[in-house]
């Protein structure tokens, strides 16, 4: 049985570029900072994209409006959200609508607040589309028209159009999409057809039920690791136990002789074993013995790393801002705070762990099958590693099983294997490359370890003085092709975004940061470097706001006056969790309020202590995203980072002892579970500003609110993730 | 070769013995629904039915399954099987959906035990299934509402 996503090119085109230069080539201008992106002078003009109904939309003789999507759907919903946009502007029959994944196509389906990559990351899968989609549906709608006045030999703008059906009243006549479509393809493209006024949306805004429901409850979705090609064997892979360890030599002769094992081959990321299914790839292994060479691995503990953070802290860094002279601010203070927080490595652990699969074509072309997050990254990194040309590379995007950030590597790393093994194998049979749980866990590419050191000053009367910050952590962007574009005089945002832009009006202040050196590869998780400059900034407000005497709401409001938005959610998350009423001995409300990717979320924890455990008892959470394209899939999005984030605040880690992973599977990093899940109660602020994005947002909040809480309960701060509970005495 | 009956059909399967019935299912017999998540029970992505009771199908062995009908979430039918299924797409539980077939059988499997669960019965049957996108809150609400539909 074949088993396959639809995938529809929209027509047939020249692919830009070949293989040795598209990966340099194709990343000019790429940029991580959408939020900033969307808002600067200069950026890019979203609202000025043309009109390409052919790009993003198919209309069959049967009704069907197939909505091509250009992004990756790992679970945050975009598929229905960008659907949406488009059949709003098309007037189209919602119960008609379709979705496709489209093909890699950085011409048609770049990511346009990320520069000339069709890529999915920093909640910009809404945000970057929302002019293009309409206008695409829009262009489509317009070309119905034309094509049925054309027809009916009545005026445009007589015709009227309304759930897929396009009607002419005078006349009594009406007919449907289907019937039209293949005229209005002939009718010329409106390049700025006129979009609706929000008062005539009739989906966007609305409860539209998620179009992956059905087949994601019956057993019919089919994601990477589902699919079945003719003739396809499966290949496990041996790793180095160390990051930067290569295979020296290797005895496949028991591995040879069990049962289901076709080949075993050496490759440079380590040595496949290659089976007709699965298990016995797997048991192969297992029997394989490999010898290592660690010659050039990270051999140290995460202890030690973190330590020789310390050390690095203490010196003088690269600044990344700067305002006055904080340092003597804070001399002259009534009172001056200091701190220390510490951040582990983090696995991104999405519940299917990472696959592909790459099926050579009669023709010497490849199809691949995986869940792509980077598409023309990807498609290129995969050509080079074939030794073809990117026009010979397919990518067919499968519905993703959580991504969290892992599936987007700037070198592609698990598609890259996979290419190696086909290449090595001489392409005889499709290969689906399976990483175990405990290849996924130990296979680095981890939210990095991050140290943060604070210091500020309060004047007599509770006002801050001066703040000083010091942040040390591996840069994500240092030595990827990234590099030039994102890294500025030696700073990469993705490691003090969150932090050196805050929105707090400091008088004063210096934020510094180093770039740690090691061998641990590190990525993107779920809100990035938010995910603990939040907690760090969000935590030592907190402290300030208690040292100062002062409301910890009230006293961040005082420091938010330039920042209406940010102002708004956290006025919104007090009122509704009842801020301000006592609290029950030993529970506790903490808040905080942080933005990310030009989105603004503010939570209130109601927790109580309890002897070394917090029980979080429910989240309040406001969130500001611009237009809500779809409400309910919004709200879904912040419940799923409270139960996805809890158990990093709680107790995941990934440590390393003599450069070896211990955490391998969720025995020892264990995700949230039902029982541990609070309730979580999400309001959406009214907006008419240009939507942006809910997958990330969600997550950099829930810690300091939920550790701002433990202070309020309790007494005792803890800064640190997870939080160490051990000293915590229930009340 | 061994004898297995999946979703009402009997089926020849070479494999030896001590092959998890996850594989089988997922590598020999086609039913991809039944996913890999952790290989060692602690996350229920593999949630089959062995005779109508939930079980891991990643620890359980070809060999040990003898004459028990195994049902997947291909397969899984009738009044609580349709209850679940239909509360699961009312409140959109999904998200990336990979974990979801083994939550939806797990949950059969407490409605068909116990008709109107508590809040601390749905702990105690769902706290073997990882969703690591988190849709707790709406897979609790989908039970409840499942089980008010079967009222």
């Amino acid at each position: 049985m074949l088993k396959v996503n639809p995938t529809r090119a929209p027509s047939r085109r020249a692919f830009l570029g070949g293989a040795a230069t598209a990966a340099g080539a194709i990343l000019i201008g790429f940029r991580l900072d959408p939020g900033k992106a969307a808002r600067a002078a200069g950026g890019p003009d979203l609202a000025g994209v043309p009109a390409q109904p052919n790009a993003f939309v198919r209309i069959a003789a049967d009704d069907t409006v197939t909505v091509m999507i250009k992004h990756l759907d790992m679970g945050q919903g975009n598929t229905t959200g960008l659907a949406t946009i488009l059949a709003d502007e098309l007037d189209a029959d919602w119960s008609r609508v379709r979705t496709a994944f489209a093909p890699a196509d950085a011409t048609l389906y770049a990511n346009l607040l990320l520069g000339p990559v069709q890529g999915t990351g920093g909640s910009t899968a809404i945000a970057n589309s929302w002019y293009q989609l309409r206008k695409a549906g829009a262009a489509a709608r317009a070309m119905l028209v034309a094509a049925a006045a054309d027809k009916w030999k009545v005026p445009a703008s007589e015709i009227t159009v309304e759930s897929g059906t396009v009607r002419h009243a005078a006349s009594n006549r009406q007919v449907r999409f289907g019937e039209l479509a293949e005229a209005a393809a002939a009718q010329p493209v409106p390049q700025e057809p006129r979009l609706k006024d929000p008062s005539q949306w009739r989906l966007i805004g609305k409860k539209v039920p998620r179009l992956d429901s059905v087949a994601k409850t019956d057993g019919t979705a089919i994601y990477s690791m589902d699919i079945r090609r003719p003739g396809q064997v499966t290949a496990v892979v041996a790793h180095p136990p160390r990051f930067g360890g290569v295979a020296k030599s290797f005895d496949d002769k028991a591995a040879r002789a069990v049962r289901g094992v076709v080949d075993v081959v050496a490759i440079p990321t380590g040595v496949a074993v290659i089976a007709k299914d699965t298990w016995s790839a797997m048991k192969g292994r297992e029997a394989l013995t490999v010898t290592w060479d660690d010659t050039a691995a990270e051999m140290r503990s995460s202890d030690a790393i973190l330590a020789s953070y310390r050390e690095l802290a203490r010196r003088p860094g690269l600044v990344a801002s700067e305002r006055g002279d904080a340092a003597t601010a804070i001399k002259g203070s009534a009172k001056v705070l200091e701190a220390e927080f510490s951040f582990p490595y983090l696995a991104h652990a999405a519940m299917e762990p990472l696959n592909a699969t790459i099926e050579r074509a009669r023709d010497g072309s490849y199809d691949v099958y995986a869940g792509c997050q980077l598409q023309t990254v990807e498609q290129a990194v995969i050509a080079a590693n074939l030794g073809v040309t990117t026009d010979k590379v397919r990518l067919h995007t499968q519905w993703a099983g959580g991504s969290f950030g892992r599936r987007a590597t700037p070198g592609a790393d698990y598609l890259a294997e996979a290419a190696t093994i086909v290449r090595a194998t001489g392409g005889k049979a499709p290969i689906h490359l399976v990483w175990t749980r405990e290849d996924d866990m130990a296979g680095g590419f981890y939210r990095p370890t991050v140290l943060h050191t604070l210091k500020a000053g309060l004047d007599a009367k509770g006002a801050i003085t001066g703040w000083t910050h010091t942040m040390v952590g591996k840069s994500i962007m240092i030595g990827s092709p990234f590099e030039t574009m994102i890294v500025k005089n030696g700073v990469d945002s993705t490691t003090v975004e969150g932090a050196s832009d805050t929105p707090y009006a400091l008088p004063a202040y210096r934020f510094e940061v180093h770039n740690a050196r090691e061998g641990v590869p590190v990525l993107w998780w779920r809100s990035v470097g938010h995910t603990h400059t939040a907690q760090a900034m969000e935590v030592f407000i907190d402290e300030l706001a208690y040292a100062a005497g002062a409301d910890p709401v009230a006293f961040r409001l005082g420091l938010l006056t330039g920042a209406p938005r940010l102002s708004g959610v956290l006025k919104l998350a007090a009122e509704k969790a009842g801020w301000g009423a006592a609290s029950a001995k030993g529970r506790g409300l903490g808040v905080a309020a942080h933005e990310s990717f030009g989105s603004y979320v503010a939570m209130v924890a109601d927790i109580t202590a309890e002897d070394s455990k917090v029980k979080v008892n429910r989240i309040v959470a406001a969130v500001d995203v611009g237009i809500a394209v779809n409400p309910d899939i919004i709200r879904a999005q912040v419940e799923g980072a409270v139960g996805f984030a809890l158990s990093s605040v709680l107790r995941n880690k990934i440590t390393l002892k003599d450069g070896v992973v211990q955490e391998r599977n969720f025995d020892s990093y264990e995700p949230t579970r039902m029982s541990e899940m609070p309730i979580v109660e999400v309001h959406i602020m009214p907006s008419s500003a240009a939507p942006t994005g809910i997958g990330e947002p969600g997550v950099p909040v829930l810690a300091p609110s939920i550790s701002n809480a433990i202070f309020a309960a309790t007494g005792q701060r803890l800064r640190s993730l997870p939080l160490d509970l051990t000293g915590m005495k229930g009340v | 070769m061994a004898k297995l009956t999946v979703n009402g059909v009997t089926h020849e399967v070479d494999a030896d013995p001590d092959t998890p019935l996850l594989w089988v299912l997922r590598d020999h017999l086609d039913k991809t629904g039944t996913k890999y998540g952790c290989g060692i029970a602690q996350c229920g992505a593999c949630t089959i039915h062995l005779d109508g009771q939930p079980v891991r199908s990643c620890q359980t062995r070809i060999g040990d399954v003898g004459t028990a009908s195994v049902t997947t979430i291909e397969g899984v039918s009738g009044r609580v099987a349709d209850a679940v299924k239909t509360a699961w797409r009312g409140l959109d539980v999904v998200q990336c959906g990979y974990c979801q077939s083994g939550q939806i059988m797990s949950a059969i499997g407490l409605l068909s035990s116990t008709p109107r669960p508590t809040d601390s019965d749905i702990d105690g049957a769902m706290d073997g299934n990882v969703c690591r996108c988190g849709t707790y809150q709406r897979i609790r609400a989908a039970i409840h509402d499942a089980a008010r539909s079967l009222a």
